[in-house]
């Protein structure tokens, strides 16, 4: 499998996510922002970090980069796309998923090992995990916080969409301690911790991030 | 109306503003002998902000020099593990030191400060800081992989601390976060003398393929001279001379502009976009811009090379337009590189700054002339010898003695101050200290670093010391630790900056890695005020000393005087950051117990050594009599265990603030996993005492024979004090804790003061 990470100008954790691509048993391809080009990549997966800054609304920016047209258009024809972070904020401000991240509620940056429990297994990042897995994961952000109308959390809920909440204390206000969610279809995700800061026990909060890298191959395979 | 040097020569006895550019009188004399004439307003405005305090190092200097007679190598083992000797690739005097660490890597890390403008405006001065030291480390060549930050604080009940420590920490994280650097490690210190005058100082790591070294030079004759990266505004207009060089005195001048403001989604740019310059091999030279902006730059730059350089300033991108050639040369505008290239590489220049989208100008060419000659517009506004402004500012030999009070301090010793004497108010006495704020938990503030990005982070906070993988194949790494107890030092600036020095070595050798080289930040008071002058001075032999005894040397580092309200002046503070070598960070030993069962030592001997202490400062307010005893010989004794015990040992902490009883009390809480201490004839000197030269390991039964002969054979004293289990830290015949009562005490601190 080739998985596709893209570069934007600010992107922090992209060398990360290619290793964990790596570690996950396959090929990381490097993707530049400014370019109209997947490279032929099975999947594509939009980093951490603070793209543009997030002088502006995080990811409001990198929307409008080339690269996006290109990730929106094979979202809709059902390519995984997997947004970490400030990736998972592209995609809410791409409109390839619902609702928003604002500000954490008590106004500071956190990183800590967050506990987390996987909710939806049907996904191709999370089909390697059992389904009401509790995994520990790093989380880090300064605007992690989940926000949407009601009528959009009900629909998440009853429709299975909501990818991982967060366990043992909401460490950032999100609403109905939802820490990622999916689309409609199910091929993209949005995860606001970091499974790529948990691939290797020697750096990371232990390898239960590893399942994010070694799901899709089984699903498309299968 | 411009000043030229037409002008200059033609209205030779003008009236210049030299005073209130903090020049003396004998320094603007000495400016108009150095030119034959009097100074434009550029030429002024260059001279008096690299000749003050903070960039020419005028009080420190002689001082400093002896650093220098400390040889320029480190101790780095050959490949087959027989002792070595590594090269320094650039040391002193450089944008900071660059170690030879093996398999072609190098490493180069630095610490500086950036107190006064933290204490204006906490946020912005903090992550300027950061901005500054990390450029530093990228103008070697080389990639920032980490930072650290050391700061220190006014008392956690004063209400000035809680504006000014949550801007810092926000700042320090905004700023590092932001680049994708991982904040491994540091120190928060809280005593009354920083309130007023808090400390932040930022290190930074960075890693290089030896071939990748550059330096700061303009060389050849002809070659273009680049400035990119964020344009020249406003900000921190004489930043440097007047805010890191006068103190805050209410009756005295408002000299208060404004603080540099800091962009690191620009800096992020710069890194990347100056990393692929340098794999492009387009660049002969290079200069970051921080405190004193061009004028350093351009001087430095010139100085070091060739000697001569032409720079059309009107060419410099504005944020303002409206800013005079003086306010160009003295801005210090944050994110800005300039970088020396040969006239045919200046189109590759151009394209990879535009793929990183980072504004670029070729400014001026290198000459040989041997001056600096900068024009306006076509008109000459500068034309000096380079080095008369780079090197070769003012020396003063300041007048220091040794206080009228150090006698009597030393005198005052803890001896007769009341001691817990039962096993409850030990307990008590465990737990106030454990919540005390030098000893608390400091998540509240690295929850707010990442520490994660990049992923090689092996070692953070809490650890004794941050380590970062090199390479990924081979496991190559660093380890950095940074230190100083400013109370030592006040005691005793000599044994205080040693044992700052003695503790940073000790961290970094914890974890399994080898001590090579040291890098300073020394903050103290007013360099006129004669004791603290002294205290610097000492201070200065103390490392001096030390690292000759360590073999270590001192690859550069950074002083910051004037740290003082009115007569007060803070703790004399030494920062020492030690930097280490890993041969395979999957070996490193952790920082804390990890399985039940295991074998608790304490490596080297405890004295009754209460002076200066946590519990002396925490319990009875004192300060005074003689630090604890330095002895560097068993520090490296010390050290060379733990890096032989690689594998040996399950855990090692050291010992320092709070003794004993706060490393059991952090090496059971990290993991949950207990810890019983067999009774001791002084359960209290035991616990509390700060005598240096210790640690605290553990090792798997049945393999105590093995520690205990390895510590024989290098002369290290180990004694078994204990076992880990159950879930609690428990003092036989004394007290125990649970250790949920024990935790909440501990991390409930920093959150109640300041706030969940």
């Amino acid at each position: 499998m080739r998985v596709g990470v893209v570069t934007f100008p600010g992107s922090l954790d992209d060398e990360d996510a290619r290793r964990a691509v790596r570690i996950g048993g396959h090929e990381a391809v490097a993707l530049w922002h400014g370019d109209h080009d997947l490279q032929g990549v099975d999947a594509v997966i939009l980093p951490g970090g603070f793209s543009y800054g997030d002088y502006l609304r995080c990811g409001a920016i990198s929307r409008f980069a080339p690269v996006m047209t290109e990730v929106v258009a094979a979202a809709g024809r059902g390519m995984p796309v997997l947004g970490i972070c400030n990736g998972f904020q592209i995609l809410c401000e791409s409109h390839l998923l619902p609702g928003a991240l604002i500000r954490n509620d008590h106004r500071k940056f956190v990183c800590k090992d967050q506990k987390l429990r996987i909710e939806n297994t049907r996904t191709p990042w999370t089909s390697a995990y059992d389904e009401g897995a509790e995994v520990t994961i790093v989380l880090k952000n300064g605007e992690g916080g989940y926000v949407a109308d009601a009528d959009t959390l009900d629909r998440l809920e009853g429709e299975g969409r909501v990818l991982a909440r967060y366990l043992d204390g909401n460490p950032n206000g999100s609403m109905r301690d939802i820490a990622g969610i999916t689309n409609e279809r199910g091929n993209v995700v949005g995860l606001m911790p970091h499974p790529e800061h948990a691939v290797e026990a020697l750096t990371g909060a232990g390898t239960d991030g590893l399942g994010f890298f070694q799901s899709f191959g089984a699903a498309i395979a299968g | 109306m411009l000043d030229t040097v037409g002008l200059a020569e033609k209205d030779p006895d003008r009236e210049q503003p030299w005073a209130e550019l903090g020049l003396k009188a004998d320094e603007y004399a000495r400016i108009k002998e150095i030119l034959g004439r009097r100074p434009t307003s550029s030429e002024l405005a260059m001279y008096s902000v690299m000749w003050s305090e903070h960039c020419s190092y005028k009080s420190s200097k002689v001082h400093l020099k002896q650093f220098a007679e400390i040889p320029q190598e480190t101790p780095l083992a050959n490949a087959d593990g027989t002792a070595g000797v590594g090269k320094m690739l650039a040391g002193i005097g450089e944008n900071a030191g660059v170690v030879d660490i093996g398999q072609g890597y190098a490493v180069t890390f630095k610490i500086e400060s950036h107190n006064h403008p933290s204490y204006v405006e906490p946020y912005q001065g903090a992550a300027t800081g950061v901005g500054g030291i990390v450029r530093d480390i990228l103008a070697m060549g080389a990639r920032p992989v980490a930072v650290m930050d050391p700061l220190r604080f006014g008392p956690l009940s004063e209400p000035d601390t809680h504006r000014v420590l949550p801007g810092i920490v926000a700042g320090v994280g905004g700023y590092g976060n932001c680049l994708g650097l991982p904040n491994i490690g540091g120190e928060a210190v809280f005593d009354a003398s920083y309130l007023g005058n808090p400390l932040v100082n930022a290190l930074c790591v960075g890693v290089l393929r030896h071939e990748d070294l550059h330096l700061a030079k303009a060389t050849g004759s002809g070659n273009q001279v680049v400035l990119y990266g964020a344009r020249t505004g406003g900000d921190g207009i004489g930043g440097v001379s007047v805010l890191a060089s006068e103190t805050f005195d209410e009756t005295g001048p408002a000299k208060r502009p404004s603080v540099q403001v800091g962009d690191p989604f620009m800096e992020k740019l710069l890194i990347e976009c100056t990393l692929e310059l340098f794999a492009a091999g387009i660049v002969t030279g290079i200069q970051d811009l921080g405190g004193a902006g061009l004028s350093c730059a351009t001087s430095e730059l010139a100085s070091a090379g060739d000697g001569g350089m032409h720079v059309e300033l009107d060419r410099v991108p504005l944020r303002d337009s409206s800013l005079a050639p003086e306010e160009i040369l003295m801005s210090e505008s944050q994110e800005r590189m300039m970088a020396v290239v040969e006239p045919e590489d200046v189109d590759a220049l151009m394209a990879i700054c535009a793929k990183w989208d980072v504004e670029a100008v070729v400014v001026g060419e290198v000459t040989d002339t041997g001056r600096l000659e900068i024009d306006w517009h076509g008109e000459r506004v500068v034309d000096v010898p380079p080095r008369s402004v780079a090197h070769d500012g003012p020396t003063y030999h300041r007048p220091f003695e040794r206080p009228d009070w150090q006698d009597a301090l030393q005198a005052d010793t803890a001896a007769g101050l009341q001691r817990p004497t039962n096993g409850d108010e030990l307990r008590d006495t465990v737990l106030r200290l454990v919540a005390s704020e030098n000893l608390c938990d400091k998540s509240w503030i690295t929850d707010q670093y990442d520490r994660y990005v990049r992923g090689d982070t092996v070692l953070a906070q809490p650890s004794d010391s941050g380590m970062i993988r090199v390479d990924e194949e081979t496991g190559l790494g660093v380890s950095v630790a940074t230190d100083c107890n400013g109370r030592f030092a006040k005691l005793d600036p000599y044994a205080g900056a040693q044992l700052a020095l003695a503790e940073a070595y000790r961290n970094v050798a914890t974890g399994g890695a080898s001590p090579l080289a040291v890098s300073d930040c020394l903050n103290f008071g007013s360099p006129e005020d004669p004791a603290v002058m002294w205290q610097f001075a000492e201070a200065c032999r103390g490392l001096k000393d030390g690292c000759l005894e360590l073999g270590i040397p001192v690859t550069g580092g950074n002083v910051s005087l004037y740290n003082q309200t009115g007569a007060t002046a803070i703790l004399p503070t030494p920062v020492v950051a030690v930097l280490g070598v890993v041969e395979d960070v999957r070996r490193r030993t952790p920082s804390a117990f990890g399985a039940e069962g295991e074998a608790v030592y304490q490596l080297g001997d405890t004295r009754d050594e209460l002076d200066g202490s946590e519990w002396v400062h925490v319990v009875h307010g004192h300060l005074g009599g003689l630090p604890p005893r330095v002895d560097l010989m068993a520090e490296r004794a010390l050290a060379t265990l733990l890096h032989d015990g690689v594998g040996l040992l399950t855990s090692a902490h050291d010992l320092s603030e709070g003794g004993l009883a706060q490393a059991l009390a952090e090496s059971a809480l990290r993991h949950g996993v207990g810890v019983t201490v067999g009774p001791s004839d002084d359960s209290f000197v035991q616990l509390f005492s700060e005598s240096a030269a210790r640690c605290l390991v553990t090792v798997r039964p049945g393999e105590e024979g093995a520690l205990e002969a390895m510590a024989g054979a290098l002369g290290v004293s180990a004694r078994r004090i204990g076992t880990t289990g159950g879930d609690a830290f428990t003092v036989e015949g004394a007290f125990s804790i649970p250790l949920d009562e024990l935790r909440a005490a501990w991390t409930s601190t920093l959150p109640n003061a300041l706030g969940a």
